[in-house]
């Protein structure tokens, strides 16, 4: 018997240290130099609901990754058939899983179909028919194809958001794929979060297009102006004011040049007007392409427009070699900061769509953690209060094993690195109530065995003996919900989950093994004549 | 010390009496699901789709005033919920034909506009898209479903058949009395609700394990006396520990409600309610069924 004891004792211990060893990291910050090693370094994080934070989820939408894979893919067919003076009458998108060419006679088309085939051998071809009088063909993306592409957006979103959020500067941030389709972000901690979802969320399509100075755009509008070119706006912010004003500018619909082209992007002061500006530096093929494109269009206008809006729209003065450019419009230096983290970052594959933001200020996460502990401090002093009068000692016995749960649930929590949420806060606290259920529910029946006559000891093994079905039983049923909400669960309710099933388990042994132990060691030891229960 | 020494209440006596309290629970509880799966009921905007925006105020703000200021731009249908301490105002929109993304910054613009004088800071903002809110409820269900056929089973396997009916109608009676309190209040049901409720549903099974384990213990004893005998001693037997245990529970989400502040105080509300019904259930609902049921139950399985 004693023996046991002395290993049950060995094992309370073991697990205390255990417990503050891992819970070292989370209350000592920063870890002495000596910490090192093997000693753990994981400790418990504080959820976004605490320590205040983002947390979004955005959908990618996929469908338009294919449909401006389509575009380009009928864009450069237009200009390589061009290069070879192949005359058609029309390429285009017609849907979003198809292009379609029209010739004026079947020799072209079956050329055409030739090239096609060669340079884009993953396209389905229908082959070429006559419609009115002209002979058309269709490129198709074929499902395999698309969903391939859908989810290489997917990743190349992921890994463009990565980037934009590593350059902006949040630490710890996540950023995971969850399903298809979406992407989730928390940023712990963040102090402008609607700056943050503006520089994550855009997608950030820079391209150069002339300006089409056929059309007078005051008056032009969608159906009126030429099926080359487009409508677009200038946005001008009058720095004095705040007044946002749109001018309206065409412009070619075909871009020049396009972002992926740059190899870098910053942000400079302009000296005369002590305006922001980024200036932009393309690689050799942009810089190719730059030189030239300036040299034929002397004189005109060249807008720069990122996500259909156009920056700005200066007149083309000279012909521009080296490769640098810049881009200024009426904004203030955050903006331009931003500006050139997304240039830098590449663009997104495909616009994204934020379909849950939650955003948590530092102030609610404080307060929330501050009337937490006081829940926890009221409620244990209740629970001690009430269970040391109404069962004296065997009531401390009690409470000491319901303080073992707690520091041991926190040992755990901090080792697995859980994250502690509002509601991870309540399980303990109501775990603080049901630690002590399980000697309760021994106490009333040692009580009850001590009133048919028998010795302390023997009402003490009896009690124990008889409860332990029943506790299992209660502990089964409550682990049975805690699973499922953690299966289901996302963020708070997650962390609710962790705290109460942990400590579910933790309290069979420091209700049972714990408390025994202290009651066997006051029986053999102590030689204890009369148990106060 | 001892608050209940030796009863001997008749419980199974007044179980018409018990009968017609549950089953007016049972139909508010029932009414209260309807409503939710009507789209009538006040959801959270986890599960509806919306905006929800809380903001403190510098000083103490009328909530008419404030309706009116929403009103005025466009957002007439905000529903608004003064928060007692600190001079914040807790502002809920459902799906609308706002644009997502506008709702928060619109709530923000129209109280910069035309509450001038009164700083305020965001203290949360969350917006839901309609697409998380239906995945949401969808996995709400498969989760309740999963908890409760997952109580039966281990229940069936613990308890003869009898017994299992029992428990499980008394774990049914706890839940739909947290939907009928919650439903007479008014009271949002969003994913916390639930999670108390699933918490509950295994938690309050405690009680009823108790009980039935002391019945089964004493029919094996006893193979005299008539059932309501036995059941009426048996509860009376073990009357003082059902209480103390819910007692302690309820000592720890008493403070949770009274000083875990209001981003968990429904949640705690729902947590104290179903320890009360649970004790309630155990006593008056879950045995009289079992006696009602008519015939002595197996006593095999212990």
């Amino acid at each position: 018997m004693s023996k046991g004891l002395t290993w049950r004792f060995g094992l309370i211990l073991l697990f205390i240290f255990l417990s503050c060893l891992y819970m070292t990291p989370t209350f000592v910050s920063p870890l002495p130099s000596w910490w090192k090693g093997l000693l753990p370094k994981d400790r418990i994080n504080l959820g976004l609901d605490l320590q205040g934070g983002t947390h979004l989820v955005m959908e990618v939408e996929i469908q338009k990754a294919v449909e401006g894979a389509l575009d380009l893919i009928a864009g450069d067919l237009e200009d390589s058939l061009a290069a070879k003076t192949i005359r058609f009458k029309k390429i285009g998108r017609i849907a979003s899983d198809r292009i379609q060419l029209t010739f004026y006679d079947r020799g072209t088309a079956d050329t055409v179909q030739k090239i096609v085939k060669e340079k884009y051998p993953t396209l389905e071809i229908v082959p070429p028919y006559d419609e009115g009088g002209f002979v058309s063909m269709q490129l198709r993306v074929g499902a395999k194809e698309a969903q391939e592409r859908k989810d290489r957006a997917v990743a190349q979103a992921l890994e463009t958001i990565r980037n934009r959020i590593d350059q902006f500067g949040v630490s710890e941030p996540v950023i995971a794929r969850e399903g298809l389709t979406n992407i989730v972000v928390q940023l712990p901690g963040i102090k402008d979060p609607k700056r943050a979802i503006e520089l994550i969320g855009r997608t950030a399509r820079l391209e150069f297009k002339l300006v089409d100075e056929t059309v007078n755009p005051a008056t032009a509008t969608p159906g009126t102006i030429p099926e080359d070119s487009e409508l677009l706006m200038e946005k001008k912010t009058d720095p004095t004011t705040g007044a946002v004003t749109e001018i309206p500018l065409v412009v070619k619909k075909k871009a020049m040049i396009t972002g992926d082209l740059l190899t870098d992007a910053q942000v400079r002061i302009d000296s005369q007007f002590n305006q922001p500006y980024v200036a932009i530096e393309f690689n050799s093929t942009g810089a190719r392409l730059f030189d030239q494109v300036t040299a034929a269009n002397v004189g005109k206008r060249f807008a720069i427009v990122l996500d259909n809006n156009i920056y700005s729209a200066p007149v083309i003065r000279e012909r521009i070699s080296g490769g640098s450019a810049q881009i200024s419009g009426s904004f203030s230096e955050k903006e331009a900061a931003d500006l050139a983290i997304v240039l830098r970052a590449g663009s997104l594959p495909a616009p994204v769509k934020i379909i849950q933001n939650e955003t948590v200020g530092p102030s609610l996460g404080q307060d929330s953690i501050t009337k937490g502990l006081m829940a926890g401090l009221v409620g244990v002093a209740l629970v001690v209060v009430f269970m040391s009068i109404y069962y004296r000692l065997a009531g401390l016995v009690a409470n000491f094993g319901m303080v073992l749960n707690v520091l041991y649930l926190m040992g755990a929590l901090a080792a697995l690195g859980a994250t502690l949420t509002l509601p991870g806060i309540a399980a303990i606290v109501l775990l603080i109530g049901m630690s002590v259920d399980s000697n309760v529910l021994i106490f009333e029946r040692i009580r009850e065995e001590m009133r048919l006559g028998k010795p302390p000891k023997a009402a003490l093994d009896a009690g124990y003996d008889k409860a332990f079905l029943t506790i299992m039983d209660s502990h089964v049923t409550t682990l049975i919900t805690a699973a499922v909400l953690f299966q289901f669960g996302t963020g708070p309710v997650k962390g609710f989950a962790v705290s109460l099933s942990l400590g579910i388990i933790i309290n069979l042994f420091t209700a049972l093994v714990g408390t025994k132990s202290i009651f066997d060691f006051a029986l053999s030891r102590l030689r204890i004549k009369r148990l106060s229960i | 010390m001892e608050f209940i020494g030796k009863t001997h209440i008749d419980f199974m006596g007044k179980k018409k009496f018990s009968f017609a309290i549950s089953i007016v629970i049972g139909i508010l509880g029932i009414i209260g699901i309807v409503r939710i799966a009507l789209g009538t009921a006040n959801m959270g905007i986890d599960f509806s789709g919306g905006t929800a925006v809380q903001l403190k105020f510098a000083q103490p703000v009328h909530i008419d005033r404030a309706r009116e200021a929403l009103a005025k731009h466009g957002l007439k249908d905000a529903n608004l919920q003064e928060v007692k301490a600190g001079n914040k105002l807790l502002v809920k929109i459902g799906k609308t034909s706002l644009p997502q993304g506008n709702a928060a910054d619109l709530i923000q613009a129209a109280f910069q506009k035309e509450l001038t004088g009164n700083t305020f800071v965001v203290e949360s903002s969350t917006e839901i898209g309609p697409a998380i809110g239906d995945k949401l409820r969808k996995d709400t269900l498969i989760a309740v479903a999963i908890s409760l056929i997952g109580i039966l089973i281990y229940i069936a396997w613990r308890f003869d058949f009898t017994f299992g009916i029992g428990a499980l109608v008394a774990t049914l009676h706890d839940v739909l009395a947290m939907f009928a309190v919650f439903f007479l209040l008014d009271k949002e049901v969003n994913l916390l609700f639930i999670t108390a409720v699933l918490t509950i549903a295994g938690y309050s099974l405690t009680d009823t394990v108790v009980v039935f384990d002391r019945i089964r213990e004493n029919l094996h004893k006893n193979t005299k006396d008539s059932l309501e005998t036995i059941f009426n001693f048996s509860i009376n037997e073990v009357l003082s520990r059902t209480i103390i245990t819910a007692l302690t529970t309820f000592l720890a989400a008493g403070s949770l409600y009274f000083f875990g502040g209001e981003v968990i105080h429904d949640f705690a509300l729902a947590l104290v309610v179903g320890i009360l019904v649970g004790v309630y259930s155990s006593v008056f609902v879950a045995s009289p069924i079992v006696e009602v049921w008519g015939r002595r139950p197996k006593t095999s399985k212990a």
